[in-house]
């Protein structure tokens, strides 16, 4: 799972499609798993890295992941 | 190294969909406690949902509302309209303060009595009046306000059988302005009716007429609409004292002020567009003080206020059960009440707060009750910090009509408290239990 090439992620969570113009904003979570996806981590990696900085319970954000990821999807965000 | 606080990632697509029609800020202030009293306490005590009521609001909004009418017009009486809320903790608040009630159907009336209002300050409304009904409300001189000819006849028949003279009033239905009209109560002004079914009870020597009502609708918006309404009771009241020689002793304006909550489909929030109690008062006083009547014979002025008394006063307190994503991308929270609890859902976007601190981020969500049906929706769409599981949410101005339309309905009915004005918490009405909803029910033999 890749975020396409062309897609810019500033530091404040903000989004920009190129090919399709739409922006999108997000918060200091997903900032951080935007960071990590660019970094071609796996989702496990992810959820490993989430679960080390903040106080949340592990089958949360495994859902959460997967939830975000599919929103990710449908936005055409991912390669 | 100390762990941050999690919140869920977000993505919100910015350049699509309405913008958010209200500021968000006010909702989404946390609301943890009401009148001092903590609401995540409240829950751990009491359980989630939990109707909360606030007996200090409930007396302010009393005395606002007679302070409004009071210093504009010299006889005020104010009935407290049962069906808003007949929970009898609430009801004798009202009547502490000097309401009467206005009740709608026997069990009402009877709701009155046993909190101990005086038979003849119980006004009887409604459609639905049995003989037996009808003649306990003739004995306690009650102010029985017929609603159709059938009941006009009845009435006299059972008055002339047992030798009685009830005190009556008759509703009147007009066109105010207001659509839909309420016609359906009540004598037509327009075309006659009201005038026919006075003359047959001044001719009666078994009725006394004491007085005029109407009820022109619910939440109204329009102060010229009562000052219509006004206007018309007075016409009749002075056509009754030429012809007859005889001045009503009030004139009843019903309910239908509005509170500040805000209707579906609004495009701003009530509190920025429902008219001030002021402005209803001054059209209805500036009539009938202007009508003509002598100052020793003015009608008192009856007012049957329900939700603009009661809604703000109430709260309704309970806990997010789930968020998913709807197909279409919409966030979605389930919470542990929905319509069967807050019947007023169905009318009103009503205003919900997070009760503990939220964090930065908002999102538009929708707000599902727990029932397994389609219907039950609390919010459409809403913008609500972050919500997890666990979570408790605060729903604002429910005070008027759902504690008394809930609906028993795959659950049972949660309980209601009320905080006293030396914020002391009392349970008015337990939550439901099995055995209670049992105690009705009967299986036939062949069936245990
Ligand atoms: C006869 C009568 N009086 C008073 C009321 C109270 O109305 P509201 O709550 O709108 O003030 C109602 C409500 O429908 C009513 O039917």
């Amino acid at each position: 799972m890749r975020i396409r090439k062309n897609i810019a992620v500033s530091d404040e969570g903000f989004l920009f499609n190129p090919t399709t113009g739409d922006s999108f904003s997000t918060n200091g979570t997903g900032a951080l798993i935007l960071h990590l996806l660019k970094q071609d981590k796996s989702v496990a990696e992810i959820t490993e890295t989430l679960c080390e900085n903040f106080d949340a319970d592990r089958i949360l954000v495994e859902r959460d992941l997967e939830e975000f990821t599919s929103l990710l999807k449908e936005y055409s965000l991912l390669d | 190294m100390e762990k941050k606080r999690y919140e869920r990632p977000t993505l919100r697509k910015m350049n699509t969909g309405l913008m958010n029609k209200f500021g968000t800020k006010t909702e989404n202030q946390p609301v943890t406690h009401i009148e001092s009293v903590s609401v995540k306490g409240l829950m751990q005590k009491f359980g989630s949902p939990l109707f909360v009521l606030s007996e200090r609001q409930i007396r302010r909004n009393f005395r606002n509302a007679n302070r409004i009418f009071t210093t504009r017009y010299p006889k005020v009486q104010f009935a407290w309209s049962y069906k808003t809320n007949y929970l009898d903790a609430v009801c004798r608040i009202y009547h502490q303060e000097g309401s009467w009630a206005e009740v709608v159907s026997g069990f009402e009336y009877e709701k009155a009595l046993k909190n101990g209002v005086p038979g003849n300050q119980i006004i009887f409304n409604g459609p639905d009046k049995s003989d037996e009904q009808l003649l306990i409300a003739a004995r306690n001189n009650s102010l029985i306000h017929i609603d159709h000819y059938d009941e006009l006849y009845t009435l006299i028949r059972l008055s002339e059988e047992h030798q009685l003279k009830p005190q009556v009033a008759i509703r009147v239905n007009m066109d105010t302005g207001i659509y839909p009209k309420w016609d359906r109560f009540g004598f037509n002004f327009e075309n006659g009716q009201a005038w026919n079914a006075l003359t047959r009870i001044l001719n009666s020597n078994h009725l006394e007429l004491v007085g005029l009502h109407c009820h022109i609708g619910t939440f109204m918006l329009s102060p010229s609409a009562y000052a219509t309404a006004a206007r018309n009771l007075c016409e009749l009241a002075w056509s009754i004292k030429e012809r007859f020689g005889k001045m009503v002793n009030y004139i009843d304006l019903g309910g239908g002020f509005p509170s500040t909550n805000t209707l579906k489909g609004a495009y701003l929030p009530g509190t920025d567009t429902v008219p001030s109690l002021d402005q209803f008062a001054d059209a209805i006083t500036d009539v009938i003080l202007g009508y003509g009547f002598r100052p020793d014979e003015l009608p008192t002025l009856i007012l049957e206020s329900g939700r603009a008394l009661v809604d703000d006063a109430g709260y309704l307190l309970g806990t997010v059960l789930a968020t998913k994503r709807l197909s279409d991308g919409r966030r979605a929270t389930v919470l542990d009440f929905g319509i069967n609890s807050l019947f007023t859902s169905f009318w009103y976007d009503h205003k919900v707060s997070p009760a503990q601190e939220p964090g930065q981020q908002t999102e538009e969500t929708v707000l599902y009750g727990p029932l397994c049906m389609n219907i039950d929706v609390v919010r459409e769409s809403i913008v609500m910090p972050l919500l997890e599981k666990g979570n408790q949410v605060v729903v604002h101005q429910v005070g008027a009509y759902n504690m008394t339309q809930w609906m028993q309905f795959i659950t049972l009915r949660p309980a209601i408290v009320m905080i006293d004005e030396k914020n002391t918490t009392h349970v008015i009405r337990q939550s439901e239990t099995m055995e209670y909803i049992d105690s009705l029910e009967n299986v036939p033999t062949h069936l245990t």
